[in-house]
């Protein structure tokens, strides 16, 4: 199950490779990748995990990039 | 400029005025020209640094150091606390100027790269069972629903036009710029542009399963697939920062021992110049985007590629290998030569075409839509029917039918033969078919799948581009084969082969670990191509299998957009190696240059943020299609 997620505000490569590193390393995530050019975040995991680990993910996304704000693409 | 930009902007005017005449300030010695200046200067550092300090700050708290805000700050204060306050604030001036630059830079490509892929649709307007039309979300419009599309409006869901006719815009689709135009019954695409007729369509396919949603799928998420360069380089990150922080700290400790007298502020200095020059961003940022706009750029031109590291295959093809049937040749049968006994092509045709009537035979239809064509030249055409009388079918001989009351038969050499026609055997190559009327031989059309006009000179391009072999496999017969691999000028051709057949064939060329790329239409080659390292299918518009079984999709039918995909791919591997050899060159020297002193802050700003604005520009370059 893929979930898509537009984080506007995120304007640095280095962080957005970091950012995608931490997601990936999320317990039960099948595979985290992020786009710098089109800002979308793509989180895939299985379908009766999908919501503890989107949670898991704002959660980070939170704490590494402050000001990026996340919508639904 | 978004208002980010734009305050970023001011701050950076406001600064630099207060920095310039704090500079003029202190050059002119007045009692107070001290204090003055330096509260101008402190002013000027608040302004144009206040952001980075806080955010450094912040990142402190949480445990992030050592990103560029910390490094700044701790550069410029260590600056302020020896007094060079003229420094401090140049370089934070310097810092965000180059921010700037890059923000905007960054915000140009992805603007760009979003033009191009502006095929996705805002709204539909869905026509109610009332009649009243309604403007509504494509998400929301369902499998059935007629939709109305006007002139200027991308078409947004794929569907069958129920009434109206128009001239459609795919290049978007395609790359194809001849507009295309389609009446009643024609098949429509998502993301064509309605040029000038008013349409309604039934949709066929929901909005997620649409061409353009597929597309803009497709190509934002083929970054996922990173390619080997793309790899290197965040592995490669992934070393060199702790590196390079290690050799800035050790920088700053040991030459103090070994050389005394030198003091600790200069090789604190020159540490922290180190630290700003080693910033990885120009890697970070500019390679993923060459391969970005690569890919962008390939879309553009109706090449479809599903990841970078396709891109990074494509650039290092050395074999191809064909499919022949519908993907060299057009895969539809055609009248190819017509040989008439004693009578003109057109009655041999005329005949042939009035037997066929009623036939749906394929090599019947091509016999008939050769006469259509010819009728058309002549200009007439009449209903035939009532001239036709007593079909009778020949299994695996052909026809016999009256037409105007005279018995004509058409079919195969065996008909001739049981009929007692004294016919003469034609020699060319593919489908015969024989004509008589009333016992008299009229003569032969011969039907031939045709060959791509592009077919030949795509073959020849592609040795320009580094092919070395080109193969072309098929399930046709042999004498069929070489006659189409020796006028297309392939290097082997294998014919007669099974599905399974093909598959084996990769696999013995794959031991020759060259790449690998096989061309197919993705109707019945999808293991084939599967098993090559670039499976490219051709004629991706409208045929979700060939988008599904495929590394790459040439959107159309065109061979040469394999070779312009391929000229793309290249282009982008050697702007990818531009980019990382600039970057890490430059930084290597200034990385130098501050170990043994000579390094400046202005000059580490410049190779950090500097750098990483020229290789962003580097890889906007790959945008362009123009000259590809």
């Amino acid at each position: 199950m893929k979930r898509v997620y537009k984080l506007e505000g995120l304007d640095c490569a280095d962080c957005a490779a970091k950012l995608e590193k931490k997601l990936a390393a999320i317990d039960g995530i099948t595979s985290a990748n992020i786009n710098f050019m089109t800002l979308k975040c793509t989180l895939e995991a299985e379908a009766e995990k999908m919501n503890e680990i989107i949670e898991k993910a704002m959660e980070i996304i939170k704490v590494e990039e402050p000001d990026v704000e996340v919508k639904r693409a | 400029m978004n208002n980010k930009q734009k305050k970023m902007l001011s701050k950076i005017i406001m600064g630099a005025c207060l920095y310039i005449i704090a500079v003029i300030v202190s050059k002119i010695s007045f009692s107070m020209s001290n204090i003055i200046s330096f509260g101008l200067f402190i002013a000027a550092y608040i302004i144009v640094g206040k952001d980075v300090l806080l955010k450094a700050f912040s990142n402190i708290k949480r445990g992030k150091v050592f990103d560029e805000n910390f490094l700044m700050t701790i550069a410029t204060v260590g600056a302020v606390i020896i007094g060079e306050y003229p420094e401090a604030v140049g370089v934070m001036l310097f810092y965000m100027v180059g921010e700037f630059l890059q923000s905007l830079a960054v915000d140009k490509s992805r603007k760009s790269i979003s033009d191009m892929m502006n095929i996705r649709p805002d709204y539909a307007n869905l026509v109610k069972e009332d009649g009243s039309v309604e403007t509504v979300d494509p998400y929301d419009v369902e499998v059935g629903n007629i939709i109305m599309v006007k002139a200027g409006e991308i078409i947004p869901l794929d569907g069958i036009v129920v009434s109206g006719k128009a001239m459609l815009d795919t290049s978007a689709l395609t790359g194809e710029s001849v507009p295309r135009s389609v009446n009643e019954g024609a098949n429509v695409y998502s993301g064509s542009i309605n040029k000038d007729g008013l349409l309604k369509l039934e949709v066929t396919k929901e909005f997620s399963e649409s061409t353009a949603s597929k597309i803009l799928d497709l190509v934002e998420n083929a970054a996922a697939k990173k390619s080997k360069t793309e790899n290197f380089i965040s592995k490669f990150a992934g070393v060199y920062t702790p590196i390079v922080v290690f050799a800035a700290i050790a920088l700053a400790v040991i030459p103090p021992f070994i050389f005394p007298g030198t003091g600790f502020a200069t090789w604190i200095y020159r540490a922290l110049t180190f630290l700003v020059v080693s910033c990885p961003c120009a890697f970070v940022i500019a390679i993923p985007l060459s391969f970005f706009s690569g890919i962008g750029a390939s879309s553009k031109i109706g090449v479809l590629i599903k990841g970078s590291n396709y891109l990074e295959f494509l650039a290092g093809v050395r074999t191809f290998m064909f499919d022949k049937t519908g993907t060299l040749t057009k895969g539809v049968f055609e009248v190819v030569s017509l040989h008439p006994n004693n009578v003109s092509e057109e009655e041999l045709l005329s005949k042939a075409a009035m037997a066929e009537e009623y036939s749906s035979h394929p090599i019947a239809i091509s016999i008939k839509k050769a006469y259509e064509e010819l009728k058309t030249e002549l200009g007439e055409s009449k209903d035939i029917s009532d001239r036709l009388s007593d079909l009778k079918e020949i299994a695996g001989q052909g026809i016999s039918i009256k037409v105007d009351d005279k018995e004509v038969l058409v079919g195969n050499d065996k008909l001739m033969i049981s009929n007692n026609i004294e016919f003469e055997k034609c020699e060319e190559f593919g489908s015969l078919v024989y004509v008589a009327e009333e016992g008299k031989f009229l003569g032969s059309i011969v039907i031939n799948d045709r060959i791509k006009e592009d077919a030949k000179e795509c073959l020849m391009a592609l040795k320009s581009v580094g092919v070395e072999k080109s193969v072309m496999l098929t399930g046709d017969i042999k004498e069929v084969a070489d006659v189409v691999a020796k006028e297309l000028g392939v290097d082997y051709a294998y014919s007669e082969l099974l599905p399974q057949d093909k598959v084996e064939k990769v696999e013995e060329v794959l031991v020759e670990n060259k790449v690998l790329a096989f061309v197919g239409d993705g109707l019945n080659d999808a293991p084939v191509l599967a098993r090559a390292d670039i499976g490219i299918a051709m004629g991706g518009i409208g045929s979700d299998a060939a988008i599904e079984a495929a590394d790459v999709v040439i959107m159309d039918d065109k061979l040469c957009n394999i070779v312009r995909g391929i000229k793309l791919a290249k282009r982008t591997m050697s702007i990818a190696k531009q980019n990382i050899i600039f970057a890490l060159g430059v930084k290597l020297i200034f990385l130098l240059l501050a170990a043994i002193g000579f390094g400046t802050m202005w000059e580490a700003v410049f190779a950090d943020v500097g750098v990483t604005v020229l290789c962003i520009i580097n890889a906007m370059r790959n945008l362009q299609t123009k000259n590809i």
